[in-house]
């Protein structure tokens, strides 16, 4: 049996639906000549009307074989290996089935007749489900553009109903944004219930202590790892703290410097400059952190007299607030300028001076957007994860001292999935748990700020 | 006017230079460190643009893995003693060395990957039959490197030092005899990641990253699109079209690690997508940029002046076809904007591309859109992770390729909407 690979169906389904589409053009055109009726609309729509109705049921169709076929190809032969070798443990058996399907596809040599065998049969039960996904993908899309075509009748409203089609479709994609919120809490939430299963959520919620080191082999003398979430999140609010007190004064000031004095061609360029340190990838801020701020802040503190972790949550925490200055400038930039001028000028009117107006009419005016925009800093500060992995420690302490080194959240989620671990490991699982507290944690802030910024909109429209 | 109303006024003017005066420090602090950021990688980095290499004569017997016609055996050319080869011929610059462990140190001056590398170059070259020999340039090692660059001091004591007292004199001897010298590093922009550093490149990494922003745009684009407009123009007010724009604000301010985690337990374990592919990596890439694009995009639909619309309206266009053929391709430089913004952030991300896997090592140039790869801010990761010197300045002169293309995304949006802004 010969093979149907992915892209050889699509051109074809392309060429099947564009054949449906020239087709109806055609025969809408006789059809109307036949009975000397116009079209009710353009020959071309229902030309797309078919395209549409062959090509995007079977492309769903396609997408859908595609990401499931294989899985359940690999369902079976699991249970065939299953069958064969019923003493051996599940992650053995798909070790096993691993190396079936590596022989299968030619990239390892056996000698091993069974797994032989075995491969052999995956390459014929692989083949069978491509070439019955082409198939199924051609037939349908043929049938649904013949029919369509079929039933197009001069009288038919073609546009309105490629109109109506593509509305829905555009409906869809806008559901995307729903369906992707919507994975992400049943997929955190899915995995972090298996871990609470594990263990206690409360213990996970208020424990103080953090070392998730579990046993890798079963005979291994280990502790058991405990799970207290307490000094992790210390360690997370500990370095955005120290990100907030660089990032807010600096981002603050410099926002109120470019909105209300500098000279509007002195704003062209250094509006851009600063755009260009937010668009600085993290992992070169987690450079600069770990290779150069860290040693600079020890070898400092070392001149002084203090102790200084290589590691610091100070040299953490201080790039991670230079890495929010333009965050913070530019939100507050926005908020600033969106405060009517009226307001400006009724101050400067009863004689107050530019510093006055700005700290006693802006300010105060445009505070909601300002909360509004620290608090998704700190939303970013929190969830920030690249400069605190290069920079920052792995131990939990629960500790205030910044010159410590500290962990956080999203190091430790770094750490725990990175590597070969089972998926149903505890420490995999646990993963998953604080991954679900960061999301319900940014989450809030997020909320909050984005209603209270929507309120100072609301006020000055 | 008296005294304390003078003191007043000046007072108040005082607290005007105040804020001034602190504005200007931020915005002078803010590009300090924009400088010092760059500066000091730049300094770090271009050192890795030259490579240590030393030339040398090795005699080869092409008949050995050449078929009568000339042409390569493969296998025959795979089980020719290269390293040997190679090893026996500069032992020949140095023949006072002869003890079995003095010869080891000898040869650890030069790449252990000198023999696959002149494999690659008698490859290409034609060679006559039988017994030729070849002047080549091949590398040194990464210490050797180093310290031909001056960043091994030899004041730091022998023990703490990651090139000793010998090696160091093979190696000044091999300059003085002028066939050792610094030479623009072609592999870095030709090879693909590799435990040596003289052999590593960016190429895998660059490679990777284009084939998963490809999925990015591809996946993200047209949804953006057409999510857009049909939030402008379709959707009706109601509890349904709110929740939406609840969640595409939100989605924006997802931290994305929790997209990796998404695309982990998703797509990977879920649909069996396999690991460290740039497709999962695009997918995943895709729905974080998402938000952004849409944003972007319905602020510049929006940014038409309904008149447009209800002109194409008026002459009876339905709905659709005003969005499609009259707002649509007006909206297009700001829609390109937005995405060249959000590709920008996209190529930037690492963290989410940590948790599908696609930090694995990986030696070859991948091939397809399933095939382990690498992205090139997860190279930098790794690279500056790793505990040879020469990797640092290989990371750092990677963080300048891609600092500097993210500039230039960058600068082309700002340009793109400069051009195309109109003032309707």
């Amino acid at each position: 049996m010969f093979t149907l690979p992915l892209s050889f169906v699509f051109v074809i389904l392309v060429g099947v639906s564009l054949f449906f589409f020239y087709f109806s053009k055609k025969s809408i055109v006789q059809k109307s000549a036949q009975i000397g009726q116009r079209s009710k609309t353009l020959s071309t729509y229902y030309g797309q009307n078919a395209f549409l109705w062959s090509f995007i049921p079977s492309c769903l169709i396609l997408i859908l074989i595609s990401l499931a076929g294989p899985n359940y190809v690999d369902q079976i032969f699991f249970a065939r290996v299953q069958e064969l070798n019923p003493k051996f443990n599940d992650s053995f058996i798909s070790l096993i089935l691993s190396k079936v399907i590596n022989v299968a596809n030619g990239k390892i040599g056996t000698d091993d007749q069974k797994i032989l065998t075995l491969a052999n049969e995956y390459k014929i039960a692989t083949e069978k489900l491509y070439f019955y996904r082409g198939l199924v993908v051609i037939l349908c899309a043929s049938m649904l553009g013949l029919l369509v075509s079929y039933l197009q009748k001069p009288k038919t409203n073609a546009r309105d109903k490629v109109e109506t089609f593509i509305i829905n479709l555009f409906f869809i994609s806008a559901v995307i944004a729903i369906l992707t919120t919507a994975s992400i809490i049943l997929s955190l939430l899915f995995e972090a219930l298996k871990f609470f299963n594990l263990y206690n959520f409360f213990e996970f919620l208020f424990g103080l202590h953090w070392a998730p080191n579990v046993a890798i082999r079963t005979d291994q003398v280990a502790s058991d790892g405990s799970f207290g979430m307490i000094p992790v999140l210390a360690g997370t609010l500990l370095v955005s703290f120290i990100a907030m007190c660089v990032a807010i004064p600096v981002g603050l000031y410099s926002a109120i410097y470019l909105a209300e004095f500098a000279a509007p061609k002195i704003r062209d360029y250094i509006k851009p400059t600063l755009e260009i340190l937010a668009g600085i990838p993290t992992v070169v801020y987690g450079y600069f952190a770990a290779l150069t701020a860290a040693p600079f802040f020890r070898d400092v503190g070392g001149s002084i007299g203090l102790s200084v972790s290589s590691e610091s949550a100070l040299a953490a925490g201080a790039v991670m607030g230079i890495m929010i200055i333009p965050f913070i400038s530019s939100l507050s930039d926005d908020v600033i300028r969106a405060v009517p001028q009226s307001l400006r000028d009724g101050s400067m009117g009863l004689g107050a001076t530019k510093a006055e107006t700005i700290y006693r009419v802006i300010l105060p005016a445009a505070l909601p957007g300002l909360v509004g925009a620290v608090l998704l800093a700190v939303s970013r500060a929190i969830g920030e994860t690249m400069i605190v992995v290069m920079a920052a420690g792995l131990s939990a302490k629960l500790t205030a001292n910044p010159l410590d080194s500290v962990t956080t959240v999203t190091v430790q989620i770094v750490s725990l999935l990175t590597g070969d671990t089972e998926f149903d490991d505890i420490k995999t699982l646990s993963a998953f748990g604080l991954g679900l507290a960061l999301f319900f944690f940014t989450l809030i802030l997020n909320v909050i700020a984005l209603t209270v910024s929507r309120r100072l909109s609301e006020r000055y429209e | 006017m008296d005294i304390n109303r003078k003191n007043f006024t000046r007072s108040r003017k005082r607290v005007e230079t105040r804020l001034k005066f602190y504005g200007l420090t931020s915005i002078c602090f803010s590009l300090l460190m924009l400088a010092t950021l760059l500066i000091s990688i730049g300094l770090n980095g271009y050192t890795a643009l030259q490579q240590a290499y030393f030339k040398i004569s090795i005699p080869v017997d092409a008949s050995e893995f050449t078929s009568e016609d000339g042409n390569i055996l493969k296998n025959k050319i795979n089980l020719y003693d290269w390293d040997g080869t190679v090893n026996r011929s500069f032992n020949k610059l140095f023949p006072e060395v002869k003890s079995r462990d003095d010869r080891k140190k000898l040869f650890s001056i030069i790449s252990s990957n000198s023999g696959y590398d002149f494999k690659e170059i008698v490859k290409k070259r034609s060679l006559d039959k039988g017994k030729t020999v070849l002047t080549v340039w091949l590398s040194l090692s990464d210490d050797a490197d180093q310290y031909l660059k001056g960043r091994l001091s030899k004041d730091i004591p022998e023990k703490d030092r990651r090139i000793s007292n010998q090696e160091i004199k093979w190696v000044d001897s091999l300059v003085e005899r002028k066939i050792a010298q610094l030479k623009f590093n072609k592999t870095f922009f030709t090879a693909a990641d590799s435990r040596e550093p003289e052999s590593a490149g960016i190429l895998g990494a660059v490679v990777g990253s284009a084939l998963t922003l490809t999925i990015t745009i591809l996946f993200a684009l047209p949804l953006a699109v057409m999510a857009s407009i049909y939030l402008e123009y379709f959707a009706k007010p109601g509890k349904v079209t709110d929740f939406i724009e609840v969640n595409i604000n939100n989605l924006a301010a997802v931290p994305s690690i929790v997209f990796g985690l998404l695309g982990l337990s998703v797509f990977l374990s879920t649909f069996g997508l396999p690991r460290s592919a740039p497709l999962v990596g695009g997918l995943v890439l895709g729905l974080m940029t998402l938000p952004t694009i849409i944003i972007a995009t319905r602020a510049s639909i929006r940014s038409i002046p309904p008149s447009i619309r209800e002109a194409a309206l008026g002459l009876g266009a339905s709905k659709m076809q005003a969005a499609m053929h009259h707002v649509l391709p007006l909206a297009t430089p700001g829609i390109l904007t937005g995405t060249i913004i959000g590709m920008a952030q996209a190529l930037g991300e690492t963290a989410p591309l940590l948790m599908i896997g696609m930090v694995a090592f990986i030696i070859d140039v991948p091939s397809s859109f399933t095939s382990s790869a690498t992205a090139m801010p997860v190279q930098i990761f790794m690279w500056s992770d790793s505990a040879e010197r020469a990797f640092y300045e290989r990371s750092s002169l990677a963080i300048l390729f891609l600092v500097g293309f993210l500039i230039i995304m960058n600068l082309i949006a700002v340009v793109l909407r400069k051009k195309f802004e109109k003032r309707w």
